[in-house]
Protein backbone atom coordinates (compact mmCIF):
# COMPACT_ATOMS: atom_id res chain seq x y z
CA UNK A 1 0.00 0.00 0.00
CA UNK A 2 1.40 3.32 -1.21
CA UNK A 3 1.65 6.18 1.09
CA UNK A 4 -1.37 8.04 2.57
CA UNK A 5 -2.23 10.90 0.92
CA UNK A 6 -0.79 10.34 -2.95
CA UNK A 7 -3.04 10.36 -5.94
CA UNK A 8 -3.04 6.31 -5.63
CA UNK A 9 -4.28 6.74 -1.97
CA UNK A 10 -6.13 9.76 -1.32
CA UNK A 11 -6.76 10.60 2.37
CA UNK A 12 -9.97 9.74 2.57
CA UNK A 13 -12.00 12.28 5.30
CA UNK A 14 -15.80 12.25 6.58
CA UNK A 15 -17.20 15.46 7.63
CA UNK A 16 -20.20 15.55 9.99
CA UNK A 17 -22.12 18.94 9.60
CA UNK A 18 -22.26 21.22 6.77
CA UNK A 19 -22.12 24.38 8.81
CA UNK A 20 -19.29 27.09 8.62
CA UNK A 21 -16.77 24.83 11.06
CA UNK A 22 -17.44 21.99 8.26
CA UNK A 23 -16.64 24.20 5.47
CA UNK A 24 -13.48 25.83 7.14
CA UNK A 25 -12.56 22.18 7.92
CA UNK A 26 -12.83 20.98 4.30
CA UNK A 27 -11.34 24.07 2.75
CA UNK A 28 -8.28 23.39 4.60
CA UNK A 29 -7.82 19.66 3.73
CA UNK A 30 -8.34 20.52 0.09
CA UNK A 31 -6.12 23.16 0.05
CA UNK A 32 -3.50 21.14 2.11
CA UNK A 33 -0.43 19.50 -0.04
CA UNK A 34 -2.16 16.13 0.69
CA UNK A 35 -4.09 14.80 -1.74
CA UNK A 36 -7.79 14.37 -0.17
CA UNK A 37 -11.61 13.31 -0.97
CA UNK A 38 -13.92 15.34 1.59
CA UNK A 39 -17.82 13.55 2.11
CA UNK A 40 -19.37 16.14 4.23
CA UNK A 41 -22.57 14.52 5.69
CA UNK A 42 -25.58 16.85 6.69
CA UNK A 43 -28.49 15.99 8.60
CA UNK A 44 -31.35 18.51 6.42
CA UNK A 45 -31.17 18.36 2.44
CA UNK A 46 -29.62 22.20 3.02
CA UNK A 47 -26.30 22.90 3.57
CA UNK A 48 -24.31 25.76 5.50
CA UNK A 49 -25.97 24.91 9.02
CA UNK A 50 -26.07 28.29 11.05
CA UNK A 51 -25.30 30.64 8.40
CA UNK A 52 -28.72 29.29 6.48
CA UNK A 53 -30.85 28.79 9.96
CA UNK A 54 -28.89 31.12 12.60
CA UNK A 55 -27.71 34.23 11.14
CA UNK A 56 -30.77 36.81 11.57
CA UNK A 57 -32.71 37.54 8.18
CA UNK A 58 -31.50 41.22 8.29
CA UNK A 59 -27.84 40.41 8.08
CA UNK A 60 -27.97 39.19 4.62
CA UNK A 61 -24.36 40.70 4.16
CA UNK A 62 -23.04 38.08 6.67
CA UNK A 63 -24.64 35.45 4.71
CA UNK A 64 -22.26 36.44 1.57
CA UNK A 65 -19.69 33.82 3.24
CA UNK A 66 -21.72 31.59 1.47
CA UNK A 67 -19.85 32.54 -1.52
CA UNK A 68 -16.84 30.88 -0.43
CA UNK A 69 -18.55 27.60 0.63
CA UNK A 70 -19.70 27.32 -2.65
CA UNK A 71 -16.40 27.33 -4.10
CA UNK A 72 -15.15 24.65 -1.75
CA UNK A 73 -18.00 22.92 -2.85
CA UNK A 74 -17.54 23.41 -6.12
CA UNK A 75 -13.91 21.53 -5.56
CA UNK A 76 -13.37 17.89 -7.37
CA UNK A 77 -12.73 16.53 -4.15
CA UNK A 78 -15.63 17.63 -2.33
CA UNK A 79 -19.03 15.62 -1.88
CA UNK A 80 -22.31 16.56 0.16
CA UNK A 81 -23.76 13.47 1.57
CA UNK A 82 -26.82 15.52 3.11
CA UNK A 83 -30.49 14.49 4.00
CA UNK A 84 -28.65 12.11 6.00
CA UNK A 85 -28.49 11.59 10.04
CA UNK A 86 -25.31 10.76 11.31
CA UNK A 87 -25.64 8.28 14.55
CA UNK A 88 -29.10 6.84 13.64
CA UNK A 89 -28.71 6.63 9.59
CA UNK A 90 -25.66 5.63 9.48
CA UNK A 91 -22.93 5.24 12.57
CA UNK A 92 -19.88 6.33 13.57
CA UNK A 93 -18.22 3.26 13.61
CA UNK A 94 -19.34 2.90 9.84
CA UNK A 95 -17.69 6.35 8.78
CA UNK A 96 -14.84 4.91 10.72
CA UNK A 97 -14.63 1.92 9.03
CA UNK A 98 -15.52 3.60 5.41
CA UNK A 99 -12.75 6.88 5.80
CA UNK A 100 -9.14 7.32 6.98
CA UNK A 101 -10.94 10.01 9.43
CA UNK A 102 -13.98 11.63 10.78
CA UNK A 103 -14.32 15.22 12.05
CA UNK A 104 -17.97 16.00 14.15
CA UNK A 105 -18.55 19.66 13.32
CA UNK A 106 -21.92 19.59 14.19
CA UNK A 107 -22.60 22.69 16.34
CA UNK A 108 -24.16 23.29 19.17
CA UNK A 109 -27.97 22.57 18.52
CA UNK A 110 -29.90 22.82 21.58
CA UNK A 111 -30.04 25.74 24.89
CA UNK A 112 -28.65 25.91 28.22
CA UNK A 113 -31.70 25.78 30.67
CA UNK A 114 -32.10 28.23 33.41
CA UNK A 115 -32.54 26.19 35.63
CA UNK A 116 -36.03 27.94 37.56
CA UNK A 117 -38.80 26.61 38.57
CA UNK A 118 -41.85 27.31 35.41
CA UNK A 119 -39.58 27.26 32.83
CA UNK A 120 -41.25 24.90 30.65
CA UNK A 121 -44.03 26.73 31.17
CA UNK A 122 -46.57 26.96 27.42
CA UNK A 123 -45.31 30.67 26.79
CA UNK A 124 -41.17 30.06 27.93
CA UNK A 125 -39.63 28.84 24.46
CA UNK A 126 -35.66 28.88 23.74
CA UNK A 127 -34.11 31.20 21.77
CA UNK A 128 -33.06 28.31 19.24
CA UNK A 129 -37.03 27.58 18.55
CA UNK A 130 -38.02 30.90 18.05
CA UNK A 131 -34.29 31.57 15.38
CA UNK A 132 -35.08 28.27 13.93
CA UNK A 133 -38.74 29.04 13.20
CA UNK A 134 -38.51 32.51 11.50
CA UNK A 135 -35.57 30.92 10.02
CA UNK A 136 -36.90 28.18 8.21
CA UNK A 137 -35.10 25.66 9.89
CA UNK A 138 -37.63 22.25 8.80
CA UNK A 139 -37.36 21.14 12.75
CA UNK A 140 -38.94 23.96 13.73
CA UNK A 141 -41.27 24.52 10.83
CA UNK A 142 -44.43 23.84 12.76
CA UNK A 143 -43.58 25.79 15.84
CA UNK A 144 -46.49 28.34 17.21
CA UNK A 145 -45.30 31.24 18.63
CA UNK A 146 -48.24 33.10 20.34
CA UNK A 147 -47.54 37.03 20.01
CA UNK A 148 -50.91 38.48 21.14
CA UNK A 149 -49.16 39.27 24.48
CA UNK A 150 -48.16 43.06 24.48
CA UNK A 151 -45.19 42.59 27.09
CA UNK A 152 -42.28 40.06 26.05
CA UNK A 153 -39.17 39.31 27.62
CA UNK A 154 -35.92 37.95 26.66
CA UNK A 155 -33.17 36.58 29.11
CA UNK A 156 -29.16 37.04 27.64
CA UNK A 157 -26.85 39.67 26.71
CA UNK A 158 -25.74 38.22 23.74
CA UNK A 159 -25.87 38.81 20.04
CA UNK A 160 -28.57 35.93 19.96
CA UNK A 161 -30.68 37.65 23.04
CA UNK A 162 -30.16 40.46 20.16
CA UNK A 163 -31.21 39.09 17.27
CA UNK A 164 -34.29 37.68 18.99
CA UNK A 165 -35.58 40.95 20.20
CA UNK A 166 -34.59 42.92 17.03
CA UNK A 167 -36.90 40.52 14.98
CA UNK A 168 -39.47 41.19 17.47
CA UNK A 169 -38.85 44.54 17.49
CA UNK A 170 -38.89 45.30 13.61
CA UNK A 171 -42.05 46.17 11.55
CA UNK A 172 -43.09 44.03 9.14
CA UNK A 173 -41.52 46.86 6.46
CA UNK A 174 -38.22 46.80 7.57
CA UNK A 175 -38.03 42.71 7.60
CA UNK A 176 -39.92 41.82 4.07
CA UNK A 177 -37.28 41.92 1.82
CA UNK A 178 -35.42 40.03 3.83
CA UNK A 179 -35.23 35.84 3.63
CA UNK A 180 -37.26 35.17 6.16
CA UNK A 181 -39.60 32.77 6.29
CA UNK A 182 -43.24 33.78 5.19
CA UNK A 183 -44.97 31.43 8.17
CA UNK A 184 -42.42 33.76 10.13
CA UNK A 185 -43.39 37.38 8.80
CA UNK A 186 -46.90 36.64 8.28
CA UNK A 187 -46.97 35.80 12.71
CA UNK A 188 -45.08 38.62 13.38
CA UNK A 189 -47.45 41.35 11.22
CA UNK A 190 -49.72 40.17 13.92
CA UNK A 191 -47.73 40.54 16.78
CA UNK A 192 -49.66 42.64 19.18
CA UNK A 193 -46.01 43.23 21.65
CA UNK A 194 -45.46 46.58 22.72
CA UNK A 195 -42.96 46.11 25.57
CA UNK A 196 -39.82 43.79 24.82
CA UNK A 197 -37.66 43.42 28.13
CA UNK A 198 -33.79 42.19 27.52
CA UNK A 199 -32.60 41.17 31.08
CA UNK A 200 -29.04 40.40 32.04
CA UNK A 201 -27.62 39.24 34.96
CA UNK A 202 -24.49 41.41 34.91
CA UNK A 203 -23.99 45.40 34.03
CA UNK A 204 -23.72 47.03 30.76
CA UNK A 205 -20.24 47.19 31.13
CA UNK A 206 -20.53 42.87 31.14
CA UNK A 207 -23.28 42.48 28.25
CA UNK A 208 -21.71 40.81 25.59
CA UNK A 209 -23.52 42.20 22.38
CA UNK A 210 -21.03 43.24 19.73
CA UNK A 211 -21.00 46.76 19.66
CA UNK A 212 -22.38 47.00 15.61
CA UNK A 213 -25.36 45.04 16.53
CA UNK A 214 -25.81 46.95 19.98
CA UNK A 215 -26.17 50.34 17.38
CA UNK A 216 -28.94 48.65 15.11
CA UNK A 217 -31.02 49.21 18.00
CA UNK A 218 -30.65 52.81 17.99
CA UNK A 219 -31.90 52.39 13.61
CA UNK A 220 -35.26 51.11 14.38
CA UNK A 221 -37.97 52.73 12.97
CA UNK A 222 -40.93 52.09 14.96
CA UNK A 223 -39.30 51.31 18.42
CA UNK A 224 -37.81 52.98 21.13
CA UNK A 225 -34.10 51.76 22.65
CA UNK A 226 -34.37 52.35 26.38
CA UNK A 227 -31.74 52.39 29.40
CA UNK A 228 -32.31 53.99 32.41
CA UNK A 229 -29.94 56.28 33.63
CA UNK A 230 -29.48 54.95 36.94
CA UNK A 231 -28.31 51.84 35.35
CA UNK A 232 -25.26 53.33 33.58
CA UNK A 233 -23.44 54.02 37.38
CA UNK A 234 -21.08 51.56 37.57
CA UNK A 235 -18.73 49.97 40.23
CA UNK A 236 -15.07 51.01 40.38
CA UNK A 237 -14.53 46.90 39.25
CA UNK A 238 -16.37 48.18 36.26
CA UNK A 239 -14.61 51.27 35.58
CA UNK A 240 -11.88 49.72 35.82
CA UNK A 241 -12.74 46.80 33.31
CA UNK A 242 -13.96 50.04 30.91
CA UNK A 243 -10.36 51.59 31.27
CA UNK A 244 -8.67 48.57 30.42
CA UNK A 245 -7.25 49.38 26.60
CA UNK A 246 -7.97 46.24 25.48
CA UNK A 247 -11.62 46.22 26.58
CA UNK A 248 -12.71 48.49 23.51
CA UNK A 249 -15.52 46.57 22.98
CA UNK A 250 -17.47 47.01 26.15
CA UNK A 251 -16.52 50.50 26.30
CA UNK A 252 -18.33 51.35 22.65
CA UNK A 253 -21.38 49.45 24.45
CA UNK A 254 -20.94 51.12 27.25
CA UNK A 255 -20.84 54.10 25.29
CA UNK A 256 -23.95 52.73 23.06
CA UNK A 257 -25.92 52.34 26.17
CA UNK A 258 -25.32 55.87 27.48
CA UNK A 259 -26.27 57.28 24.34
CA UNK A 260 -29.74 55.19 24.63
CA UNK A 261 -30.32 56.42 28.67
CA UNK A 262 -29.96 59.90 27.04
CA UNK A 263 -32.25 59.34 24.22
CA UNK A 264 -35.81 61.12 24.84
CA UNK A 265 -38.19 58.39 24.05
CA UNK A 266 -40.38 58.60 20.68
CA UNK A 267 -44.08 58.26 21.84
CA UNK A 268 -44.80 58.17 18.23
CA UNK A 269 -43.38 54.87 17.81
CA UNK A 270 -45.78 52.02 18.97
CA UNK A 271 -42.87 49.74 20.71
CA UNK A 272 -40.26 49.72 23.43
CA UNK A 273 -37.08 47.96 23.83
CA UNK A 274 -35.74 47.78 27.60
CA UNK A 275 -32.58 47.14 28.41
CA UNK A 276 -32.47 45.69 32.59
CA UNK A 277 -29.10 44.87 33.99
CA UNK A 278 -28.13 42.92 37.06
CA UNK A 279 -31.00 40.98 37.01
CA UNK A 280 -31.88 37.52 36.79
CA UNK A 281 -35.34 35.30 36.49
CA UNK A 282 -35.90 33.37 39.80
CA UNK A 283 -39.23 31.51 39.06
CA UNK A 284 -41.82 31.61 35.90
CA UNK A 285 -45.37 32.12 37.05
CA UNK A 286 -48.70 30.69 35.56
CA UNK A 287 -51.49 28.35 35.49
CA UNK A 288 -51.85 26.55 32.53
CA UNK A 289 -49.50 29.35 30.54
CA UNK A 290 -46.99 31.64 31.47
CA UNK A 291 -48.32 34.59 33.32
CA UNK A 292 -45.73 36.42 35.27
CA UNK A 293 -41.58 36.44 35.69
CA UNK A 294 -40.33 36.93 39.28
CA UNK A 295 -36.77 38.40 38.42
CA UNK A 296 -34.09 38.94 41.33
CA UNK A 297 -31.80 41.98 41.40
CA UNK A 298 -28.45 41.06 41.10
CA UNK A 299 -25.57 42.52 42.15
CA UNK A 300 -21.82 42.31 41.08
CA UNK A 301 -19.26 41.01 43.08
CA UNK A 302 -15.21 39.86 42.85
CA UNK A 303 -12.25 41.35 41.02
CA UNK A 304 -12.73 43.46 37.46
CA UNK A 305 -13.03 41.27 34.97
CA UNK A 306 -14.29 38.25 37.46
CA UNK A 307 -16.96 39.65 38.44
CA UNK A 308 -20.00 37.30 38.41
CA UNK A 309 -23.78 38.24 39.83
CA UNK A 310 -24.93 37.69 42.93
CA UNK A 311 -28.60 37.73 43.84
CA UNK A 312 -29.29 40.23 46.65
CA UNK A 313 -33.00 38.52 47.58
CA UNK A 314 -35.17 41.70 46.69
CA UNK A 315 -37.36 40.65 43.63
CA UNK A 316 -39.66 42.65 41.06
CA UNK A 317 -42.67 40.86 39.50
CA UNK A 318 -43.34 41.51 35.17
CA UNK A 319 -46.27 40.37 33.79
CA UNK A 320 -45.42 38.86 30.37
CA UNK A 321 -47.18 35.83 27.94
CA UNK A 322 -43.50 34.93 26.21
CA UNK A 323 -40.23 34.51 27.12
CA UNK A 324 -36.89 33.17 25.34
CA UNK A 325 -34.31 32.28 26.94
CA UNK A 326 -30.74 32.86 25.21
CA UNK A 327 -28.22 32.22 27.37
CA UNK A 328 -25.92 29.74 26.00
CA UNK A 329 -25.95 27.01 24.14
CA UNK A 330 -24.78 23.33 24.32
CA UNK A 331 -23.63 20.60 22.04
CA UNK A 332 -25.93 17.26 21.81
CA UNK A 333 -24.00 13.86 21.91
CA UNK A 334 -23.42 11.55 18.89
CA UNK A 335 -23.86 7.83 19.22
CA UNK A 336 -20.49 6.19 19.53
CA UNK A 337 -18.49 9.49 20.35
CA UNK A 338 -17.81 10.69 24.03
CA UNK A 339 -19.38 13.76 25.25
CA UNK A 340 -18.78 16.09 27.94
CA UNK A 341 -22.14 16.30 29.66
CA UNK A 342 -21.50 19.37 31.86
CA UNK A 343 -19.93 21.79 28.88
CA UNK A 344 -21.79 20.02 26.22
CA UNK A 345 -19.03 19.64 24.48
CA UNK A 346 -17.01 16.39 22.54
CA UNK A 347 -14.02 15.99 25.00
CA UNK A 348 -10.83 16.64 23.04
CA UNK A 349 -6.90 18.24 22.66
CA UNK A 350 -6.57 20.80 19.87
CA UNK A 351 -9.34 18.53 17.98
CA UNK A 352 -8.21 15.33 18.53
CA UNK A 353 -11.38 13.91 20.13
CA UNK A 354 -9.92 12.04 23.26
CA UNK A 355 -12.33 9.95 26.29
CA UNK A 356 -13.19 11.55 29.16
CA UNK A 357 -10.29 10.43 30.69
CA UNK A 358 -8.14 12.47 28.27
CA UNK A 359 -6.87 9.67 26.17
CA UNK A 360 -6.61 10.34 22.16
CA UNK A 361 -9.25 7.95 20.36
CA UNK A 362 -7.77 7.69 16.81
CA UNK A 363 -9.74 8.58 13.95
CA UNK A 364 -11.82 11.03 15.19
CA UNK A 365 -11.84 14.90 15.20
CA UNK A 366 -14.05 17.76 16.30
CA UNK A 367 -13.85 21.86 15.11
CA UNK A 368 -16.39 24.68 15.86
CA UNK A 369 -18.58 24.98 18.61
CA UNK A 370 -19.19 21.24 19.20
CA UNK A 371 -14.93 21.29 19.90
CA UNK A 372 -14.86 24.32 21.83
CA UNK A 373 -18.58 25.36 22.41
CA UNK A 374 -20.55 28.32 21.56
CA UNK A 375 -18.59 31.26 21.71
CA UNK A 376 -17.13 33.78 18.72
CA UNK A 377 -18.49 34.07 15.56
CA UNK A 378 -18.60 32.74 12.00
CA UNK A 379 -14.96 33.70 11.32
CA UNK A 380 -13.70 32.05 14.89
CA UNK A 381 -14.65 28.78 13.42
CA UNK A 382 -12.32 29.32 10.58
CA UNK A 383 -9.04 29.33 13.05
CA UNK A 384 -10.41 26.64 14.86
CA UNK A 385 -11.10 24.21 12.17
CA UNK A 386 -7.30 25.06 10.75
CA UNK A 387 -6.30 24.03 13.83
CA UNK A 388 -8.26 20.66 13.74
CA UNK A 389 -7.24 19.37 10.22
CA UNK A 390 -3.14 20.68 11.03
CA UNK A 391 -3.86 17.65 13.87
CA UNK A 392 -5.43 15.56 11.64
CA UNK A 393 -2.97 16.20 9.16
CA UNK A 394 0.23 15.74 11.46
CA UNK A 395 -1.13 12.29 12.61
CA UNK A 396 -1.29 11.03 8.50
CA UNK A 397 1.25 7.76 9.31
CA UNK A 398 -1.08 6.69 11.92
CA UNK A 399 -4.38 6.86 9.86
CA UNK A 400 -2.83 4.99 7.03
CA UNK A 401 -4.83 1.37 7.01
CA UNK A 402 -3.92 -1.49 6.28
CA UNK A 403 -7.40 -2.59 4.47
CA UNK A 404 -8.99 -0.37 1.78
CA UNK A 405 -11.47 2.50 2.37
CA UNK A 406 -13.95 2.55 -0.12
CA UNK A 407 -15.14 6.38 1.00
CA UNK A 408 -18.24 7.67 -0.26
CA UNK A 409 -19.30 4.39 -2.03
CA UNK A 410 -19.44 2.60 1.13
CA UNK A 411 -21.67 5.31 2.57
CA UNK A 412 -23.70 5.06 -0.43
CA UNK A 413 -24.27 1.08 0.16
CA UNK A 414 -24.81 1.52 3.31
CA UNK A 415 -27.78 4.01 2.78
CA UNK A 416 -29.54 2.20 -0.81
CA UNK A 417 -29.33 -0.89 2.08
CA UNK A 418 -31.67 1.01 4.64
CA UNK A 419 -33.83 3.14 1.44
CA UNK A 420 -32.41 6.17 2.96
CA UNK A 421 -32.34 8.92 0.32
CA UNK A 422 -29.38 11.33 -0.18
CA UNK A 423 -28.95 14.26 -1.26
CA UNK A 424 -25.93 15.98 -3.23
CA UNK A 425 -24.31 19.59 -3.82
CA UNK A 426 -25.79 19.37 -7.53
CA UNK A 427 -29.34 18.42 -5.71
CA UNK A 428 -28.87 21.22 -3.43
CA UNK A 429 -28.17 24.19 -6.25
CA UNK A 430 -31.56 22.95 -7.83
CA UNK A 431 -33.50 24.21 -4.26
CA UNK A 432 -30.83 27.08 -3.85
CA UNK A 433 -32.29 28.16 -7.92
CA UNK A 434 -35.83 27.16 -6.73
CA UNK A 435 -35.93 28.99 -3.57
CA UNK A 436 -33.95 32.45 -5.38
CA UNK A 437 -36.75 32.35 -7.99
CA UNK A 438 -39.73 32.38 -5.99
CA UNK A 439 -38.22 35.03 -3.39
CA UNK A 440 -37.46 37.45 -6.82
CA UNK A 441 -41.23 38.75 -6.90
CA UNK A 442 -41.47 39.45 -3.08
CA UNK A 443 -38.16 41.04 -3.73
CA UNK A 444 -36.79 38.64 -1.25
CA UNK A 445 -33.18 37.55 -1.64
CA UNK A 446 -34.72 33.69 -1.76
CA UNK A 447 -38.28 32.34 -0.28
CA UNK A 448 -37.03 29.26 1.93
CA UNK A 449 -38.38 26.39 1.25
CA UNK A 450 -39.48 25.53 5.00
CA UNK A 451 -39.97 21.27 4.76
CA UNK A 452 -37.71 18.79 3.78
CA UNK A 453 -40.06 16.55 1.43
CA UNK A 454 -40.87 20.58 -0.65
CA UNK A 455 -37.08 20.39 -1.05
CA UNK A 456 -36.87 16.74 -2.07
CA UNK A 457 -39.59 17.30 -4.69
CA UNK A 458 -38.11 20.42 -6.10
CA UNK A 459 -34.92 18.04 -6.70
CA UNK A 460 -37.35 15.61 -8.40
CA UNK A 461 -38.65 17.77 -10.52
CA UNK B 1 -20.50 49.98 6.05
CA UNK B 2 -17.06 49.37 5.43
CA UNK B 3 -14.58 47.61 7.49
CA UNK B 4 -11.16 49.04 7.14
CA UNK B 5 -7.21 48.30 8.30
CA UNK B 6 -5.70 52.00 9.51
CA UNK B 7 -2.32 54.02 10.30
CA UNK B 8 -1.08 51.06 13.40
CA UNK B 9 -0.73 48.17 11.20
CA UNK B 10 2.15 49.50 9.20
CA UNK B 11 5.11 48.00 10.33
CA UNK B 12 3.52 45.90 12.72
CA UNK B 13 1.93 43.70 10.33
CA UNK B 14 0.66 41.47 13.24
CA UNK B 15 -1.71 39.33 10.72
CA UNK B 16 -3.84 38.16 14.06
CA UNK B 17 -6.91 38.97 12.17
CA UNK B 18 -6.58 37.29 9.30
CA UNK B 19 -6.75 33.66 11.15
CA UNK B 20 -10.57 34.44 11.97
CA UNK B 21 -11.41 36.08 8.55
CA UNK B 22 -14.55 33.72 6.94
CA UNK B 23 -13.96 35.15 3.75
CA UNK B 24 -10.29 35.70 3.29
CA UNK B 25 -10.46 39.36 2.18
CA UNK B 26 -6.80 40.59 4.06
CA UNK B 27 -4.33 41.61 1.50
CA UNK B 28 -0.73 42.37 1.95
CA UNK B 29 2.10 44.27 1.25
CA UNK B 30 5.71 45.23 2.39
CA UNK B 31 3.87 47.54 5.37
CA UNK B 32 0.62 46.64 6.68
CA UNK B 33 -2.71 44.63 5.36
CA UNK B 34 -5.48 46.30 3.84
CA UNK B 35 -9.21 44.61 3.59
CA UNK B 36 -11.13 44.12 0.21
CA UNK B 37 -14.58 45.91 0.25
CA UNK B 38 -15.83 43.77 -1.69
CA UNK B 39 -14.98 40.65 -0.35
CA UNK B 40 -15.52 42.12 3.30
CA UNK B 41 -19.02 41.16 4.52
CA UNK B 42 -18.44 43.28 7.66
CA UNK B 43 -18.37 40.51 10.26
CA UNK B 44 -16.36 42.12 12.88
CA UNK B 45 -14.67 38.64 13.89
CA UNK B 46 -11.15 40.45 12.92
CA UNK B 47 -11.39 43.75 15.17
CA UNK B 48 -11.23 42.38 18.59
CA UNK B 49 -8.09 40.04 17.03
CA UNK B 50 -5.68 43.03 16.59
CA UNK B 51 -3.40 43.76 19.10
CA UNK B 52 -2.79 47.08 18.16
CA UNK B 53 -6.64 47.93 17.58
CA UNK B 54 -5.59 48.90 13.89
CA UNK B 55 -9.31 47.42 12.67
CA UNK B 56 -12.63 49.80 12.41
CA UNK B 57 -15.90 49.49 10.79
CA UNK B 58 -18.42 51.54 10.24
CA UNK B 59 -19.20 54.46 12.52
CA UNK B 60 -16.79 53.50 14.89
CA UNK B 61 -13.46 54.77 12.36
CA UNK B 62 -12.33 57.68 13.82
CA UNK B 63 -12.07 60.71 11.54
CA UNK B 64 -8.29 61.63 11.33
CA UNK B 65 -8.63 57.81 10.04
CA UNK B 66 -11.11 58.06 7.22
CA UNK B 67 -8.70 58.21 4.29
CA UNK B 68 -7.77 54.86 4.60
CA UNK B 69 -11.28 53.77 3.35
CA UNK B 70 -10.28 54.83 0.18
CA UNK B 71 -6.31 53.46 0.53
CA UNK B 72 -7.92 50.31 1.67
CA UNK B 73 -10.11 50.19 -1.51
CA UNK B 74 -7.57 50.97 -4.18
CA UNK B 75 -4.80 48.89 -2.89
CA UNK B 76 -6.21 45.69 -1.74
CA UNK B 77 -7.43 44.40 -4.76
CA UNK B 78 -4.13 44.12 -6.54
CA UNK B 79 -1.93 42.69 -3.70
CA UNK B 80 -2.08 38.90 -2.91
CA UNK B 81 -4.23 37.98 -0.44
CA UNK B 82 -2.88 36.98 3.12
CA UNK B 83 -4.41 33.55 4.15
CA UNK B 84 -2.24 32.76 6.97
CA UNK B 85 -0.46 34.15 9.70
CA UNK B 86 2.42 35.82 9.17
CA UNK B 87 5.96 36.59 11.00
CA UNK B 88 5.26 40.44 12.26
CA UNK B 89 7.40 42.70 10.75
CA UNK B 90 10.62 43.42 12.21
CA UNK B 91 10.39 45.84 14.90
CA UNK B 92 6.20 45.52 15.30
CA UNK B 93 6.66 44.52 19.32
CA UNK B 94 8.32 47.83 20.03
CA UNK B 95 5.97 49.46 17.65
CA UNK B 96 3.12 48.14 19.89
CA UNK B 97 4.71 49.04 22.37
CA UNK B 98 5.20 52.85 21.29
CA UNK B 99 1.32 52.87 20.38
CA UNK B 100 0.77 51.98 23.91
CA UNK B 101 -0.48 48.31 23.62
Amino acid sequence: MSTLGTEENPLLVAIVGSGPSGFYAAEALIKSEVNVKVDTLERLPSPYGLVRSGVAPDHQKLKQVIALYQKTADSPDFNLIANVNVGTDITIEELCQSHHAVIITSGAETDRKLGVPGEDLNGSYTATEFVGWYNGHPDYRDREFDLSHEVAVIIGQGNVAADVSRILAKTVDELKHTDIAQHALDTLAESKIKEIHVIGRRGPAQAKFTPKELREFGELSDCNSIVREEDMLLNSESEAELQEKSNIASKKIYEQFCEFSKREVDPAKSRNCYFNFLMGPKELIGETKLEKIILEKNQLSGEAFKQSARGTGETIELETGILFRSIGYRGVPIAGVPFHESWGTIPNENGRITDNDGNIIPKLYAAGWIKRGPSGIIGTNRACSVETVQCLLEDLEKLADKTNKAGAEEIYSILNKKNIRYVNFDDWKKVDAKEIEVGDPKGKPREKFTYVDEMLSVIDS
Amino acid sequence: MTTIVTENCKNCRFTDCVTVCPVACFHYDDEMLYIDPDTCIDCSACIPECPVQAIFEGDDIPEDQEQWIEINAEKAPDLPVCEEQMEPLPGAEERKAALGF
